[in-house]
């Protein structure tokens, strides 16, 4: 549905966008991700034929963006960062407007207005001024705007931004109805966001795409070795830090063990294993053996966040794999 | 042409749900009041003088005061074409709407030729004031109908000329205050372009000459149409349009 192929984008001094190549199937939504000023309001508007690239081929629907944008355009419904309300009109008479300048015929109009204010709620607000309308509602108006037409591919930049988590929750859920038949993409930053709604990800970072992968696999690639929290306790006072950590280090198939917490007489580690080792149950024996209380055990999952952290933060990028591999070579 | 329409009526109704739309009409009909009070005035006291002095001379409505006053009601539009103009793109493009309308199944000169359609039948309302009190006179007096008609002809294509100039500066700047003061000095500078000249008949003061928008209104004013004049503001509008067109344009590469 949408296929971008060595897309660059340059403004006069700075690189926005890099050479970047994606693609999207028919009815995926997929989670756009990246700090700030990574291009990812630059790549959707050139998506959205806003702006024109530098060079590369970016087709949307199966039109090119430059040659044939008026095809694009139908297409697609576009929700900006800050949604395009013109704060002197009434909520039907926008959706009106906008409407028909997608192309709705006004025989058709009312209908699909009506319909619109019914999937985005905004039946309470229909005859409100938009400028008078908080932003909860702005950005619902804004979303209705994008769908209203119908279009094949809704592309959607921070769709949920300043909302509070319930209408966060209900735009989530809108979302889900709509795709099947529609190809969804949403930029974000907030990372759970797209956990919850995006079948796919895209990590970009400075201009790069850095990751393109489904969550799940994602999760997976940088979660080959299991990280465990673990809380330790004695009976007659706090255990000394340094013995238990030194007793932990001692678990085969540890390798690294961080001090977290030492509060009412309970220290928090964080363990984490080689690849491929489960080390659970040993570190349980271990702790019980020395005569302390186990007082909690669990795994804690590496989460999109830290692929995230991980996948953006280039110096670390650079550095850390070499470092680790000497560190495991050591330890073996 | 659909979406023309559209664009059109949407600033047509946009002038009257802020103040901008009242505000011009209530300023024109005031200012133009004013200048067809003293155009009358000033005429009962001629006929009153001249019936006084015994000796009757003929007095065209049509010169002494419809004339004057038409050219006035130019000089005033002049005043107030920045103020209808200076927010047609720059508002969309500080709302971030802009990126509604280029994101949008719409040509540029689709939007372009609805903004300033939109404009000029706010200037039409504008306009409309005036026949008010054009309408008296022709309640109380027997002035020719045809030079009126021909002098609003005049007014409308100089009114269309500032307003397609208007609404260009207006595309390059997001701030409405500048798009306005712009606006209302580059009108300035083409109206004093008459005064220039003024007796001066070299080649070069004649092409400056030609190109004040004023220099044309005058046969307007007269009641004649010259085709010459016709061509100048018809081409002045497909120009300022045309360099709107490109300034829209260059948004997308420069943005």
């Amino acid at each position: 549905m949408i296929k971008v192929e060595g897309l660059t984008k340059r403004y006069a001094r700075t690189v926005a966008v890099d050479n970047i190549s994606f693609e999207v199937e028919k009815g995926q939504i997929v989670g756009f991700l990246g700090p700030n000023g990574a291009g990812k309001t630059t790549t959707m508007r050139v998506l959205t034929c806003f702006l024109p690239p530098t060079s590369g081929t970016a087709n949307v629907a199966g039109f090119d963006v430059v040659e044939n944008p008026m095809e694009v355009k139908k297409r697609i419904g576009y929700l900006p960062e800050t949604p395009p309300l013109y704060p002197e009109m009434e909520v039907v008479e926008y959706l009106k407007f906008t409407g028909q300048l997608k192309g709705i015929s006004s025989a058709d109009i009312n209908k699909k207005v009506s319909e619109v204010i019914g999937r985005c709620a905004l039946g309470d607000v229909s005859q409100k001024l938009i400028g008078k309308l908080s932003k909860g509602y702005r950005q619902r108006v804004g979303l209705a705007q994008a769908i209203i037409h119908n279009p094949d591919v809704l592309i959607l930049d921070e769709p949920t931004s300043g909302l509070d988590p319930k209408q966060i929750i209900e735009i989530r859920e809108l979302l889900k109805h709509l795709s099947g038949d529609h190809t969804i993409i949403l930029s974000t930053h907030i990372l759970t966001e797209v956990e919850q709604s995006c079948e796919r990800v895209i990590i970009i970072s400075q201009g790069k795409l850095v990751a393109i992968d489904s969550v799940a696999n994602l999760t997976n690639r940088l979660r080959g070795s299991e990280s465990v929290a673990l809380e330790v306790e004695a009976a007659g006072g706090t255990p000394n830090p340094s013995e238990v950590q030194g007793r932990l280090e001692q678990v085969s198939g540890v390798s690294r063990v961080v001090l977290k917490d030492s509060k009412n007489g309970k220290l928090a580690f964080e363990v984490e294993s080689l690849q491929g080792r489960i080390i659970r149950s040993e570190l349980a024996r271990s702790v019980v053996n020395a005569g302390w209380n186990l007082s909690e055990l669990r795994a804690v999952g590496l989460s999109l966040e830290d692929i995230f952290l991980e996948l953006t933060s280039t110096e670390k990028k650079k550095a850390a794999p070499a470092e680790t591999a000497v560190e495991e070579g050591g330890k073996q | 042409m659909k979406n023309v329409l559209l664009i059109c009526f949407k600033e047509f109704k946009g002038y009257f749900v802020s103040p901008i739309g009242y505000a011009v009409m209530a300023l024109f009909a005031l200012i133009f009041g004013f200048g067809f009070y003293t155009a009358t005035r000033d005429m009962a006291q001629m006929g009153l003088r001249s019936q006084m002095m015994g000796q009757q001379q003929p007095m065209s409505v049509n010169d002494m005061i419809i004339r004057p006053l038409l050219g006035f009601a130019g000089t005033i539009a002049l005043f107030l074409i920045p103020m209808i103009t200076m927010r047609l793109i720059a508002e969309e493009k500080r709302n971030g709407t802009i990126e509604l309308l280029l994101t949008s199944p719409i040509k540029d000169i689709e939007i372009i030729l609805g903004k300033w359609l939109g404009a000029v039948l706010l200037y039409m309302c504008v306009l409309g004031m005036s026949l008010l009190n054009i309408a008296m006179l022709f309640l109380w007096g027997k002035p020719d109908l045809k030079p009126v008609l021909v002098a609003y002809l005049g007014l409308l294509l100089q009114g269309g000329c500032l307003l397609a100039i208007g609404i260009f500066v207006s595309t390059t700047t997001k701030n409405q205050i500048v798009a306005g003061g712009v606006t209302f000095f580059v009108s300035l500078l083409l109206w004093l372009l008459s005064w220039f000249t003024a007796f001066d008949a070299s080649g070069f003061s004649q092409v400056i000459n030609y190109l004040s928008i004023v220099t044309h209104m005058e046969n307007f004013s007269k009641g004649v149409i010259d085709s010459k004049d016709v061509i100048f503001y018809l081409s002045m509008i497909f120009f300022s349009l045309f360099l709107t067109q490109r300034s829209m344009e260059s948004l997308r590469w420069r943005s």
